[in-house]
């Protein structure tokens, strides 16, 4: 269990974590979401006791991180897999850590074995391939078998093999009734893995809930109408104070009805007005659009002239897989 | 304990210590046997000849020294090791005291190398450990070569990067000491107070003083000058720590 209360941290005039209460349960992989630059790695910084909060705190099983006795005992992590020197083997880096918390020489040889380095223990770990060195990094997380595990957006970088081996990793550690928090700055991601999310932008905490629920909430729905009297529609609509625009296509214009609206509203208007429909139906938008509409304001790095939820090209390809994730 | 073989297993898995310790070795036991190879009548071989080169080996242990933290923080291991350890302090003390006993070690074998050297070469010459100032000149390298690397871990820890925490060490000790010393009127009186001056001061004070080197009279004796040294690198270390604990890994 990982409870934060009024975590906030500055660097200079820049808030990084403002004032951010989150819980993080057993037994289930709890994903951190936001954008990056929202202030997700400093946050795991400070559960791990590296940084300091300028207010607030971080407990783990009610103790700070400082508190704590043999910490890699209780908490593992995997913050970045490139904090290994690059001339110490694998084995060596791993012993180091173990005798620290006074774990046996042995754990080394049980966690390269799972994380399926034992061939390459020895070599430097600074000839190691990115998903070699995340491995090697989540080795150590796991060395002392610890009950609270934390990974910083372990899945950036890795091919889709080193991906999948990840994601039923941390399903695994959950279901043994570990506490497993992980971040991403992809809602696609954790729609695969976690099943609570604490969603953040701009170091504020912008939803804490089930990943079903914030699917549900935040895929905007929209209801489609096409109509010979399009305008009169219209008319009513707006007086009514829906929002819409229309949408042109190739069966002609449409109308686009967004906000929280739905399609018996939009039908029940249509048959008081005696207008003639030719097609009613609602739309989802995808979660990634949707997820940029939540922390649209809370982006910290956007390049100009493109708006939040615009679908930048650059998340295109987010934007297919999570099409397939939406149901 | 455990933290002591901690920062050993560290220290030994990686390949920058054991070149610093070889070329310590290499360059200070060459210089002296250049030294000693060219001695003669007029400069005769004395117990303190064969610990010129000291200063070199100095030099090197302070940038093995400066590496064994430096390297930590260039490569992110010292937030998976304040991770595994959080009392920082505690962590800085066990890295230092490692450091500073592999210096220590590394200053008596090179020591007793270069003595052993000039013994060799000069087998007529007077070298002799006979009193205590003799031994003092021999064995004190160790003690020097220790606190310079406790300073040095200290300078590491606090800025952080190789280039300028050896940049800053080696200028410091080279040029900076010297500068100060040669200043008219005021240099004389600052030189025992510049602290790998008094670190060589100690190390060379009484017995026949070396061929060309002008030694002043110092406020303190050797012993003095030793624990002055020391001071100035508690303190570093002190700061260190206080800065350490107070700052993000």
């Amino acid at each position: 269990m990982i409870e934060a209360v009024g975590l906030t941290k500055r660097y200079g005039r820049t808030v990084a974590v403002d004032n951010l209460s989150f819980t993080v349960k057993p037994g289930r992989v709890t994903g951190f979401l936001g954008p990056n630059g929202a202030g997700k790695s400093t946050t795991m910084r400070m559960i791990l006791g590296l940084d300091r909060p300028d207010a607030g705190q971080v407990r783990i099983d009610g103790k700070t991180y400082h508190q704590l006795d043999r910490p890699l005992r209780t908490v593992g992590a995997l913050l970045d897999a490139k904090w290994v020197h690059p001339n110490r083997s694998a084995r060596a880096h791993l012993r180091w850590l173990a005798r620290s918390n006074g774990l046996p020489n042995r754990r080394v040889g049980e966690v390269l074995e799972l994380v399926g380095l034992t061939s390459v223990a020895d070599r430097r770990a600074g000839g190691f391939s990115l998903g070699m060195s995340q491995r090697l990094g989540i080795a150590a997380a796991l060395l002392g078998d610890p009950q609270i595990l934390l990974f910083d957006e372990p899945v950036n970088g890795l091919d889709p093999e080193g991906i999948h081996w990840i994601r039923q990793l941390m399903k695994r550690l959950a279901a043994e009734g570990r506490t497993v928090f992980v971040s991403s700055h992809l809602l696609s991601e954790m729609a695969q893995t976690a099943q609570d999310l604490v969603v953040v932008g701009r170091g504020r905490l912008i939803a804490q809930c089930t990943t079903a629920e914030f699917v549900d909430t935040a895929s905007e729905t929209s209801v489609r109408v096409r109509s010979p009297q399009l305008d009169r529609l219209r008319e009513v609509l707006l007086r009514k104070g829906y929002a819409l625009h229309v949408e042109p296509g190739v069966d002609g214009n449409a109308l686009v009805v967004t906000g929280s609206v739905t399609s018996e509203q939009v039908g029940e208007i249509a048959a008081e007005q005696d207008v003639v429909l030719h097609e009613l139906s609602v739309r989802r938008g995808s979660l990634e659009e949707a997820f940029m509409r939540l922390t649209g304001d809370s982006v910290e790095y956007r390049t100009d002239g493109q708006g939040p939820a615009g679908p930048a090209a650059a998340g295109s390809e987010d934007l297919m897989v999570a099409g397939g994730v939406n149901r | 304990m455990t933290l002591l073989a901690v920062e050993r297993i560290k220290l030994f898995s990686t390949r920058s210590p054991w070149w610093c310790m070889l070329a310590a070795l290499a360059v200070t036991c060459g210089f002296t046997a250049l030294i000693t190879g060219t001695s003669g009548d007029d400069y005769p071989v004395s117990v303190q000849t064969t610990q010129f080169a000291s200063n070199f080996g100095l030099m090197v242990i302070l940038v093995m020294a400066a590496l064994a933290v430096t390297t930590e923080y260039r490569f992110g291991t010292i937030r998976a090791t304040f991770q595994a350890v959080p009392n920082r302090t505690a962590v800085l003390l066990a890295k230092t005291g490692v450091v500073a006993l592999l210096a220590g070690v590394v200053g008596e074998v090179v020591a007793f190398a270069s003595w052993g050297i000039g013994k060799v070469m000069r087998p007529s010459a007077d070298l002799a450990l006979n009193s205590a100032a003799d031994w003092r000149h021999v064995a004190g390298v160790g003690l020097v070569f220790a606190v310079g690397a406790v300073l040095a871990v200290a300078v590491g820890t606090l800025v952080r990067h190789t280039a300028g925490a050896v940049t800053l060490l080696l200028v410091w000790a080279l040029l900076v000491e010297t500068l100060l010393s040669a200043l008219p009127t005021v240099g004389e009186k600052i030189q025992p107070w510049l602290p790998f001056n008094a670190a060589s001061n100690f190390m060379l004070m009484g017995g026949t003083p070396p061929p060309g080197a002008s030694v002043v009279s110092q406020p303190y004796g050797p012993w003095g000058a030793l624990a002055y040294f020391t001071g100035v690198a508690a303190a570093g270390l002190v700061i260190t720590i206080v800065v350490a604990n107070r700052r993000d890994a």
